[in-house]
């Protein structure tokens, strides 16, 4: 290949967006941005040009021909850019070619856009512009009710402009979701390259999705990412099929925070690996994050804990049950309670937000509580992608993560969020109720350890008041506790004698 | 003091611009003989100015005086309505 023949891309740091464009929108080329109302053009094409400015120190022209560049400021002071500020320092040149509708005009005759391709080259001239952004096309043909003058006019914009040595950016509406790329078929004319950026509702959820349909000459990710639109930062895409599989991976192993399941787990947990806890409800499963969470603090490890369930108060007065004073290891400043109703925003809100909290605390260790809460606000397909971004961001921080997942019946069973979850995770902990002549009894087992023998045995734990989960022997002669209908096993008479547990 | 003043952007000498051109100073010549006052701005030579009006399309005219300001976008080719956009109705 030849090197000079390829095309280049122009990383535009917008977080995700590099990743999932293998580096960039192609660079001196036009890309379109096609999305139905509200799917967020406007702030991506103002966030090419901030990032431009803030990261690269490139100026960038704004070409509006929908809002007022005054809206335009305002609105975008709400995600925290300045765009005046930029404008006084010369890095940031509005075009606004928006309608007057206050001053009468009408159209006699033939006409061309000769004046605003005259304004844009004076523009870009004029602050040295690498980046251009025209939002959108298709208020353009609501100026004017001749089409296909429109049409020719904006094929010769966007020819001048690919003459300008600039990277431009250009906004489309769309009528669906799942149709036409855009309306007036502008994407015939402008662009080499088109992205999609979706808004769809899905389950009576919003879900934000971009994708990149077509890169000429030049490679890209496939399929649709999840964005989210988040004030002081933007557009910001979870990359999440572009994630790579080449975490490190190390032999150090990790105190669960309980003596006898370290042992059941030939020693305690690998300090980079995934646990995943499901039990039913009053099972222990938010006692073992509390206990994890201790254990990493004896050993002067930073732990944070995500709780989607209970209140941090609750939190703290069920761990002083356990036996773990939360009040103290957080006064100890190695401790964090991050406490979140899961409906407050979406999965990919919670995503990124959760993100942040993970990299202004810098844990070792981390705990979420429960996954189970926050399936309940997404839908299949997010919570999967979420699972995956989750455990693939902690696992390149080599953060040992415990996730907790609710059971929906009390013996037995498993939740839908196990099955996301399974092979994500390195170490899975079952927790079941037993019932055994009448009573309810509690097991415990490790169903899987990655790179590790492990307790094969069932046994039985108690919640003991100060102390959390005691471990006990193995149930012996009891089947199908994990299908939830244990039954008794032919024991012989001695085993009857001494009880259902065998001796060690 | 004339009573019309009108200025129109035009794009450099393309025969868009020109017959726009030709064709407001006929009708004026016509319709409001001595009494206008045209400024003829090339928006590929002042495209500042340009910006300032916020031109979109060329030829466009703009008629300041007699207020209310009006803005006709093309090459002028039908006299009847732009007289009318202008605002002249004294002209049989």
């Amino acid at each position: 290949m030849n090197e000079g023949l390829q095309i280049e891309k122009l990383p535009i740091g917008l977080a995700g967006f590099d990743l999932v464009s293998n580096g960039g929108l192609p660079k001196g080329r036009t890309t379109l941005i096609a999305g139905t109302s509200g799917s967020a053009k406007t702030v991506f094409a103002a966030q090419f040009l901030v990032e431009g400015i803030v990261k690269a120190g490139e100026c960038g022209v704004f070409v509006t021909f929908e809002e007022a560049a005054e809206d335009i400021r305002r609105n975008m002071m709400s995600l925290g850019w300045d765009i005046s500020e930029f404008e006084s320092n010369g890095q940031w040149l509005f075009v606004d070619a928006s309608p007057h509708p206050e001053i009468m005009t009408e159209v006699i005759g033939d006409f061309d856009f000769g004046a605003l391709l005259a304004r844009i080259e004076y523009a870009v001239k004029k602050v040295n512009a690498k980046r251009i952004s025209l939002d959108s096309l298709g208020a353009v043909f609501s100026h004017f009710t001749n089409a296909s003058v429109v049409r020719h006019e904006l094929f010769r914009i966007a020819t001048a402009i690919k003459h300008l040595g600039v990277t431009a950016l250009m906004t489309a509406e769309r009528t669906s979701e799942y149709g036409d790329i855009a309306r007036y078929n502008v994407e015939e004319f402008v662009a080499d390259n088109v992205i999609i950026l979706r808004n769809v509702l899905d389950d009576a959820k919003r879900r934000r999705t971009l994708e990149i349909l077509k890169f000429r000459g030049t490679s890209h990710q496939k399929g649709e990412f999840p964005f989210c639109v988040i004030p002081g930062e933007g557009v910001v895409v979870i990359p999440l099929s572009s994630i790579q599989l080449k975490q490190r991976s190390s032999g150090i192993r990790i105190t669960s925070g309980n003596t006898e399941l370290d042992n059941m787990c030939g020693s305690g947990y690998f300090r980079d690996s995934i646990v995943l806890v499901s039990g039913a409800t009053g099972t222990g499963k938010t006692m073992m994050t509390a206990q994890f969470m201790a254990g990493g603090a004896r050993n002067d490890e930073r732990c944070l804990i995500f709780a989607f369930e209970e209140s941090r108060e609750q939190l703290i007065r069920n761990a002083t049950g356990w036996g773990v004073d939360f009040e103290q290891m957080e006064q100890d400043g190695k401790f964090k309670i991050v406490c979140e109703y899961p409906e407050v925003g979406s999965l990919e809100d919670h995503f990124i937000s959760m993100k942040a909290e993970i990299d202004a605390f810098k844990p070792n260790r981390l705990a979420v509580d429960s996954l189970s809460a926050l399936e309940r606000v997404s839908t299949v397909k997010s919570f999967r992608e979420f699972l995956i971004g989750l455990t693939s961001y902690i696992k390149h921080q080599e953060i040992a993560g415990m996730f907790t997942a609710t059971t929906p019946t009390l013996t037995g069973g498993t939740s839908v969020t196990e099955e996301h979850i399974s092979t994500l995770t390195d170490s899975i902990v079952l927790l079941r109720y037993v019932e055994m002549r009448g009573e309810m009894r509690r097991g415990i087992t490790v169903l899987k350890m990655r790179g590790s023998n492990h307790d094969k045995d069932i046994r039985e734990y108690q919640i003991v008041d100060g102390k959390g989960m005691v471990i006990g022997k193995p149930f012996r002669h009891i089947g199908g506790i994990l299908v939830g209908n244990p039954t008794y096993v032919a024991p012989d008479e001695i085993d009857r004698i001494t009880g259902l547990f065998k001796d060690e | 003091m004339k009573t019309y003043l009108m200025t129109l952007f035009v794009t450099g000498d393309s025969p868009r611009s020109e017959r726009a051109l030709h064709n407001l100073i006929e009708l004026c010549d016509k319709a409001m003989p001595g009494n206008y006052s045209l400024n003829i701005i090339d928006v590929l030579e002042q495209p500042n100015l340009a910006e300032e009006e916020k031109i979109f399309a060329t030829p466009t005219l703009i008629k300041r005086t007699p207020s209310p300001t009006r803005r006709i976008i093309g090459d002028l080719s039908d006299y009847n309505k732009v007289l009318l956009g202008l605002g002249v109705t004294n002209y049989e």
